[in-house]
Parts: structure tokens; sequence; C-alpha cells
């Protein structure tokens, strides 16, 4: 995956393959309007867990914006939940899967990896390796954009602990 | 009793990292003002040189997003809950 330029060492996005395909999904069903999302996580832990397609407010080919009422809803839940936006996700429809201007400067989430898809692609049927759906991540800090790898794993129950339940 | 104020992540740095803080005003503008004297920098963060919030800042007083409510005049009192958070957007 990686892409122009070198991502950082030991700077990667793991997210499995379940995850991944969805995210690819709502795009491609969005298309040719920006569709957007967040993969939610249990803080701390950079572990994308809980896919949240959200609804494009602007429902634009060149903008993206959550709505006002389901952003406090989000940020509600995944604060009750202890959990934090782990990716931040959005495609472009006509462009590359690399953060806009406006993308920089709305970058709102330090810890979260930002993740551009892009469909430009995505209705020719040419057969070759370039009507896929570009999929890329990105950390996005004080107008910093790093590039960094994205490793799909195929489920991430394996090496988990075992689940304990805590009752309070 | 006072106004209990939210902060999202990107602004903790103004708040020591706190995820909550107190203040007090009778009007949003004014709870602003008193948060802006103890934590310096937040209210350059949420209103512009022109005085009005920020386009892609959401500020809700109990749920409700001040934009629908007067904004900036929005009438707050003890006990409100008022909620900040950058838009999730782009281009
Ligand atoms: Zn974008």
């Amino acid at each position: 995956m990686g892409g122009a330029g070198s991502p950082r060492l030991g700077c990667v996005l793991r997210i499995d393959r379940a995850t991944y395909d969805a995210i690819v999904a709502h795009a491609r069903e969005d298309h040719p309007d920006e569709a957007c999302g967040v993969v939610a996580g249990p803080e701390g832990s950079d572990r994308p867990e809980r896919f949240i397609p959200m609804l494009n407010a602007a429902r634009s080919p060149t903008f993206y914006e959550f709505d006002s009422a389901d952003l406090l809803r989000l940020y509600r839940e995944m604060d009750d939940r202890d959990e934090e936006p782990v990716v931040v996700y959005h495609s472009h429809t006509a462009t590359e899967a690399y953060p806009s201007r406006t993308d920089i400067g709305l970058a709102a989430e330090p810890n979260a990896h930002y993740v551009l898809v892009s469909t430009r692609h995505h209705g020719e049927q040419t057969g070759l390796a370039g009507d896929e759906v570009e999929f890329r991540s990105f950390r996005i800090v004080d107008g910093v954009v790093t590039e960094e790898d994205v490793e799909v794993v195929e489920s991430y129950l394996f090496g988990h602990s075992p689940t304990t339940v805590v009752y309070d | 009793m006072a106004i209990e104020v939210r902060i999202p992540t990107i602004l903790r740095t103004h708040t020591g990292g706190s995820k909550t803080v107190q203040g007090s005003g009778d009007t949003l503008a004014a709870l602003v003002d008193d948060l802006d004297a103890k934590h310096p920098g937040l209210k350059n963060r949420l209103v512009t040189e022109e005085g009005k919030l920020h386009r892609f800042v959401n500020v809700y007083v109990n749920d409700e997003d001040v934009r629908f409510t007067g904004a900036l005049d929005t009438q707050v009192k003890d006990g409100d809950s008022v909620t900040i958070l950058p838009a999730v957007a782009g281009g």
C-alpha cells in the first residue's frame, strides 16, 4: 500500500478486513457524493473496532460535513463507551485519495487516522489494477500531513485477551 | 453551581488536559470570555475576529446547537451543560 512518500517508521493503520470493506462499500454507494464516517475504538487502544457510517449533510461531490445533531450524538455515545474516533474517513470522488487543503485546515482529531478513499476510477471497467478504489491513511496534526502504511488484518479477535465483563 | 463545559481533545491544550471545565455568564459570549480568562487562547479558537462563532466549531447548550438559538447571544445559566465540538468536515 504505502504510496508516494515514505511513511514514518512504526506509523501504521491496522484495520480488519470487514471494516476496510465496509468503508470502501460506503464510498462506492455514495459516489459521486463524498461519503464519510468514523471507526470508533477503545480510548488509547488505536484499534478501529466499531464502524459508524455518517450522513454527509452537505450531500456534495466536493465537500463533506457530519450533521450537527448527529455529531453530538456520536461523541456523546463514544464518551459513554470510553471510545474515541480511531479512524475518520471520507471519500474523494474525482481526485486522488490525499487530504485537500480544506481537509488539512479542518482536521481536529490529532489522534485519529484520517482515511481517504478515492472512487474516481471505480466506475471504469478496465480490468486493470487502476479500477480499484484507492485507500490511504494519514495523520494530520497542526497542518502537517504524514502518510502511513495500511495493514489489513483478518480479524481483531485474534490475539485478544479473553473478554471480561465488568458490572458497575 | 456553575456551567459545565465539555472541551474537545484538540482544545485541551488550553485547559491543561481537562475534558471538562466550569464557567459562568448570562450569555454564551460572556461564558466564553470567562473561560478565556481562566484558559487563555480558548476564545480565539471559538470566535472569529469579527466576533462570530467559527463556522466549523459547533457549540451546544443542553444538546441544542446554538446556531438555532442565537449563537453567542444564547442565554445560559447555572446548571446548564455546554458542549464544544469541532465540525468533522472537509473537501
Ligand atoms: Zn477530502
